[in-house]
């Protein structure tokens, strides 16, 4: 039967060898493989810019990024390749509540140069290789398929 | 109680009720605003609700940990606290970082980065508070008497708490190593360390309530801690699939996930194996209830819930959609809110000396929050589930996506009453118990 310090030794030993390989792999993957698929040559001050605004605003409040956020507003990983530039700068700008369908988002009222560089952010994110997220809808009608 | 100092607790419970119930406003507040009620919107933006929805969640956890700690460490180390006063300058200092982080939100003053919003400033009094209770903590167990493996499991999660925090303040100007970090905290902290606070004060309930031999509680508490460090750190990759991190992870992730809920499952034997084990029929029921339910639910709640979206193809499409609140809030509730609740149902009778323990009121306390609690839950999952079918299987408009799921927030809405009506039933148990008082000390 299992005594208390071969369960300690099961516990340390456990943890130390589970946590060696998780540093291991976390250093592998920020220092080899996150800036390949981020494309870290790309993030400029405009980018950075972009995401002190995200962060100073809690977008994530609302929205999700790279699908990490909260579920009230839609996911904004690929805004751009869905919206365009000009509608999503015509959201960023708007003095009053952008509400479709209803839902209202606050009125940031961003100025030109806020706008392009959350623009710019939002470009970069969606450029980055997130292993297929987020998926492409497979269905389409199947009752009256044209 | 055995040691004065342990009143102290009583004030980090009384403040954990209190954020609670704010806690549960900020919910319903984003419920309604689901239902398309966004009256509020002007005053109380959604993110703002949900900031403080899920700060607040943190926080009285958290306070509720403390409190545990201040409880049960004299008693395990036989010593009084060294610095009693020192502890209610902490306790002041912890409800006004945390009232001055919440107003804070609502005026757009914040570190938009989910779970960590508290702005940089106030991060830097966050870890000097946290640095005093551990001081605290650590200066009592080192002049005590004895250390005993309980203690010091429990001081060891609350140790690598705060070390884990840390990673959390650096700024990266790449989102996705923001991400890698931000996760290092938050899965960390609720898959990782916290679990050591809930396994010790868990080993703590069960030897008071249940009388089974403390070397055999000791013993099956490395096993399940040792099980969750060896899922839970390799099973922080399920954090990392989608968000731009390499694809070892959906490997790694996955399977390393999948055993998380061994860890759980572990914790639910374990409680249930020593109540039947335990010849000593503790008359605390109330207590004994919580701290049954609590491996249960958390089993339940995370571990199985867990695993319904962890794997990776899985998770490809549940990945930031309401499935993910509905895991939250089960695993939430049942691992750490109700651990909670257990010991401030055990302590309470000790550290005012009344045993109003055998009420109807606490029976009914528990089953209306934890048959409410079910209930949103699956409010959630519903809504949640039909979302990942609309949205990203059929390409449906996320707008219509949301007014298609509506009701089921209606449903939400009411289980969530149902939930508010057994915590506040909890709260007024707990005021009625009145303060704690030295006449409750026993030798």
């Amino acid at each position: 039967m299992l005594s208390k310090s071969q369960a300690r030794l099961f516990f340390l030993g456990g943890t130390i060898i589970t946590f060696l390989i998780f540093i291991g792999l976390s250093w592998h993957s920020l220092s080899v493989e996150v800036p390949k698929k981020t494309h870290e040559e790309n993030i400029t001050a405009g980018v950075i810019r972009g995401k002190h605004l995200w962060e100073d605003n809690n977008c994530m409040g609302c929205h999700t990024i790279m699908g990490e956020g909260a579920y009230y507003a839609p996911e904004l990983t690929k805004v751009i390749e869905r919206r365009g530039e000009g509608y999503v700068k015509a959201v960023l700008t708007s003095k009053t509540s952008w509400a479709p369908r209803g839902r209202k988002m606050v009125p940031y009222a961003f100025s030109e140069a806020d706008a392009a560089a959350l623009i710019e952010y939002l470009t970069w994110i969606g450029n980055t290789d997130l292993n297929g997220f987020p998926p492409k809808p497979e269905y389409k009608s199947t009752i009256n398929p044209k | 109680m055995k040691y004065k100092s342990q009143k102290l607790a009583y004030w980090f419970f009384a403040l954990s009720m209190l954020l609670l119930t704010l806690q549960i406003v900020y919910g319903f507040i984003m419920a309604f605003a689901h239902m398309g009620y966004d009256g509020l919107h002007p005053v109380i933006a959604f993110n703002t609700a949900r900031a403080v929805h899920t700060n607040l969640l943190v926080v009285w956890l958290l306070s509720g940990f403390m409190g545990a700690a201040y409880y049960i460490i004299p008693e395990e180390s036989e010593h009084e606290l060294v610095n009693v006063k020192l502890g209610y300058v902490q306790l002041i200092t912890l409800a006004l970082v945390g009232v001055v982080a919440i107003i804070g939100y609502h005026f757009n003053y914040w570190e938009g980065r989910k779970f960590l919003e508290i702005p940089r400033p106030l991060d830097y009094l966050v870890v000097v508070n946290v640095l005093t209770f551990l001081g605290i903590i650590l200066a009592t167990l080192y002049k005590g008497k004895q250390r005993t493996t309980t203690a010091l499991v429990m001081t060891m999660g609350l140790v690598f708490a705060a070390l884990l925090y840390l990673p959390g303040m650096i700024w990266f100007d790449n989102q996705t190593m923001d991400s890698f970090f931000r996760w290092w905290v938050v899965h960390l902290w609720v898959e990782g360390v916290w679990e050591l606070i809930m396994g010790g004060i868990l080993a703590f309930l069960l030897i008071k309530i249940t009388g089974v031999d403390r070397e055999v509680i000791e013993k099956w508490l490395y096993v399940i801690v040792g099980l969750t460090f060896i899922s839970g750190i390799l099973g922080t990759g399920h954090h990392y699939y989608y968000i731009g991190a390499p694809k070892y992870w959906l490997i790694i992730g996955g399977v390393f996930s999948a055993l998380e809920p061994l860890a759980f499952l572990g914790m639910a034997l374990f409680a249930v194996a020593m109540y039947r084990k335990g010849e000593k029929k503790h008359p605390n029921k109330i207590a004994l209830s919580w701290t049954l339910g609590t491996a249960i639910v958390s089993f339940v709640g995370a571990g199985l819930l867990g695993f319904a979206h962890t794997l990776p193809q899985v998770n490809m499409y549940t990945h930031g959609t309401l499935v993910t609140a509905m895991h939250g809030h089960l695993a939430f509730w049942g691992a750490y809110a109700m651990i909670v609740l257990a010991i401030i149902s055990y302590t309470l009778p000790n550290l005012t000396g009344r045993k109003l323990y055998d009420s109807t009121t606490g029976v009914l306390a528990f089953w209306l929050s934890n048959i409410g609690m079910v209930g949103m839950t699956v409010a959630f999952g519903v809504a949640g589930v039909a979302q990942v079918y609309l949205e990203r299987k059929m390409g449906v408009e996320f707008g219509d996506v949301q007014k298609e799921i509506q009701v089921h927030f209606v449903v939400l809405a009411i289980c969530a009453t149902m939930f508010t009506t057994g915590i506040g039933l909890f709260i007024y148990e707990f005021i009625k118990y009145g303060q704690p008082t030295d006449e409750a000390l026993v030798a």
